[in-house]
């Protein structure tokens, strides 16, 4: 599976339209295999994906798939790109030479409607009736022939879910004549009308044609509709959504544990035989504590990406995603969200990078930027062993009221982060204009499929590209230049204290000091929060090393001085800033990838400052005020 | 004879769209609702109602199955099908 080596050596671009739902990128993987190359268009998130496919001859064309649409007034991001593109208007693309319309055989009636208006926009095209399958064995014949000379278009059946299933279209493109298509075809009957309603027109113009090609007859998928009667139950369905999704979470969490801590072994292994072989130079802590620490970071991520993906590509492909963001919507309704936040959201308590990525599947703009926005609030596992130390060290065993008090307070920790997150987006949908206007759902509950382990195993690979390419580069330089901060200047010889406090990172922390001291954080933890930043749980390694500890289990020697040498006050405020304090770096470089651009990772870096500082702030005084200090 | 609109359809009932009206705070969904295939005449019925409150609701239109707000619902005037198709 590589990269399109030279697009540049072959001009002709076919493009994929079609509605959303029909197949079309299955179409589009069966096409062109492996050969894919996903990327952003210009200035915008939505995905473009184009790829090569071979014909007869070998010769090469290049094929774009274009986001789903219903019509050609835009309403989204996506669709807007398709009309743009359609329209030779897309900034950076070139009109394409040929369309394929993509039309899904089982649901004529609102196909052909798309078709009609794609034939107006006056490009050669080919209209790809897939899963033909699905539609004869509904018993809905359909003549090829007689449809290809209704509509004046040619006209052949694909089968996108099966290997072959794209001949008779790859036939069809091998043909040197259809570039004379545009020409060929008169613009007949069915011209844009001036007046009167488009749509009604080229329903009517759909039903004649069905009606004369015998095809006017309802025919459902009734598999799918006896699923979604249990699915979809007003009960039942969200008891199953609440099994599904607890599966899911539990993959996430269990079957990552193993991959990363392999990974995690692994790289400390390799950093400590590196350490002892090489001579004590400069670019051996570089080495050990920089590049090979940084890609370990880096990688660290991939268990819990892959196998969320896995569910989420699972659940997108099957049809089942729509149907949990319909069971969802009135719950996220409630904060001026929609369903489709909500997968992302719950993904995020793992860990906030593939929750990030996960967004991609919210279709409205502003949703997915709030949703973004408040995914750091989740409280994902790497702030776990800070909170484990934390509570470790100052929350008694004792019980209250029959339960663990460290248990009451790790829970009190992940509902302070729900509530936080509600809060803001209820801020934001009170206090913004659009966020008071209700959105329209209108989202389409496909028929269920089988998921095609080539799409599911395509899908996992570019999301591992994207995060690898995009985010990782980011991730491992700022790892880097953390190193750099905490390892120079160097101790000088005869140092009585801590390396750390001479580095720069030291004096970042005794700066930072000023700006924590009323929120009751002394220098160690100033210091700590600095290498903090590259991920949440290094600052507990942080600050055995301030508290210049050495040797295998430093959490559990940090845990004694800790609660000898910091009030109960301080401890609290700093488990109220982890709540909400934008610690992790990668998450904003995420951000920062999946947003296109670095408005929104500041804006979400300083707003989580904010709420964080206030909120250790009057932790810290409300403790103080209890005599806790 | 009674105005009717899908938001208020019994469950599983099929009905036939008589008209799909503007909504004065968005002037848009109408259309938006005719392209994604609530057209004039066409059959129409609600499948399912999410709990609480029977918002959003599951419906059938010609072959297709979405997913509607009840403001989205209350746009669609129905009335009973009389043909038998």
């Amino acid at each position: 599976m590589s990269d399109i080596q030279a697009t540049s050596s072959t001009s002709t671009l076919i493009a994929l339209v079609g509605n959303p739902n029909c197949g079309k990128t299955a179409l589009f993987n069966l096409l062109t295999g492996g050969q894919q190359k996903v990327a952003n268009y210009a200035g915008v998130t939505v995905e473009r994906k184009e790829g090569l496919v071979t014909v007869h001859g070998g010769k090469n064309l290049r094929v774009l798939d274009l986001p789903g649409i219903y019509s050609l007034i835009p309403r989204s991001q996506d669709e807007r790109i398709t009309c743009d593109v359609l329209q030779g208007r897309a900034w950076g693309e070139k009109k394409p030479d040929l369309l394929v319309c993509v039309l899904d055989a089982t649901n004529l009636r609102r196909g052909l409607r798309l078709a009609l208006t794609v034939k107006r926009t006056g490009l050669p095209c080919i209209v790809a009736l897939n899963m033909s399958d699905l539609a004869s064995q509904r018993g809905l014949n359909i003549d090829t022939d007689a449809l290809s000379k209704e509509l004046g278009l040619p006209v052949v059946k694909t089968v996108a879910v099966n290997t072959g299933g794209d001949q008779a279209l790859r036939e069809c493109l091998s043909l040197e004549s259809w570039n004379k298509l545009s020409t060929a075809i008169p613009l007949d009957q069915y011209q844009h009308t001036q007046d009167g309603n488009q749509v009604e027109v080229d329903h009517l113009v759909v039903k004649q044609i069905l009606h004369r090609l015998n095809l006017n007859h309802l025919v459902p998928d009734h598999f799918s509709d006896r699923l979604d009667r249990v699915l979809l139950h007003p009960f039942l369905g969200p008891f199953i959504l609440a099994g599904v999704l607890f599966l899911i979470f539990q993959a996430v969490f269990s079957w990552a544990a193993l991959p990363m801590d392999l990974i995690e072994t692994g790289t400390t292994w390799l950093a400590g035989v590196l350490r002892a072989n090489l001579p004590s130079v400069w670019w051996r802590s570089l080495l050990t504590d920089g590049l090979i620490a940084g890609l370990g970071g880096v990688v660290i991520f991939l268990p819990q990406i892959l196998i969320l993906f896995f569910f989420i590509l699972i659940m997108e492909e099957s049809g089942y995603l729509p149907r949990a963001a319909f069971l969802m919507d009135r719950m996220m309704g409630s904060v001026g969200l929609s369903g489709r936040s909500f997968i992302p959201l719950l993904s995020s308590f793992a860990c906030a990078i593939p929750g990030i990525m996960s967004t991609r599947t919210i279709a409205n703009e502003r949703d997915r930027l709030i949703t973004i926005l408040i995914i750091p609030l989740m409280t994902c596992s790497a702030r776990l062993p800070v909170y484990a130390l934390l509570i470790g060290a100052f929350i008694p065993q004792r019980t209250l009221g029959g339960f663990e008090l460290q248990g009451i307070v790790l829970f009190a920790l992940y509902l302070a982060g729900i509530l936080g997150a509600m809060l803001v987006a209820l801020a934001l949908k009170l206090l913004t204009p659009a966020g008071r206007q209700t959105r329209p759902l209108m989202m389409e509950l496909p028929t269920y499929h089988r998921p095609t382990l080539l799409s599911i195993s395509l899908g996992l690979w570019q999301r591992v590209k994207i995060f690898i390419h995009r985010v990782g580069g980011i991730i491992l330089l700022l790892t880097l230049l953390l190193w750099f901060l905490a390892s120079y200047p160097a101790a000088p010889v005869g140092a009585t204290k801590a390396a750390i406090e001479y580095s720069y990172a030291g004096w970042l922390g005794r700066g930072l000091q000023h700006i924590f001291e009323p929120i009751g954080f002394n220098w160690q933890i100033s210091i700590a929060l600095v290498p903090g930043l590259a991920a949440r749980e290094v600052a507990v390694s942080a600050l055995a090393t301030v508290y210049a500890l050495s040797g295998d289990n430093t959490a559990a020697l940090l845990t004694p001085i800790l609660s000898n040498q910091w009030s109960l006050a301080t401890a609290l405020s700093l488990l109220a800033w982890y709540v909400f304090a934008p610690q992790c770096m990668s998450t904003l470089v995420a951000i920062k990838r999946e947003t296109g651009g670095w408005k929104m990772p500041l804006i979400t870096g300083a707003y989580l400052f904010a709420l964080a500082y206030l909120a250790s702030f009057v932790t810290y005084r409300v403790a103080l005020f209890l005599g806790w200090g | 004879m009674v105005l009717m609109n899908l938001e208020l359809a019994p469950l599983a009932t099929i009905w036939r769209i008589k008209s799909v009206n503007a909504d004065p705070t968005d002037q848009d969904r109408a259309t938006h609702l005719q392209e994604i295939g609530f057209i004039q005449g066409e059959h129409v019925s609600v499948l399912a109602r999410a709990l609480p409150g029977g918002d959003p609701l599951v419906v059938r239109i010609g072959l297709s199955t979405f997913a509607l707000r009840r403001a989205e619902a209350r746009c669609i005037e129905i009335e009973p099908d009389v043909s038998n198709v």
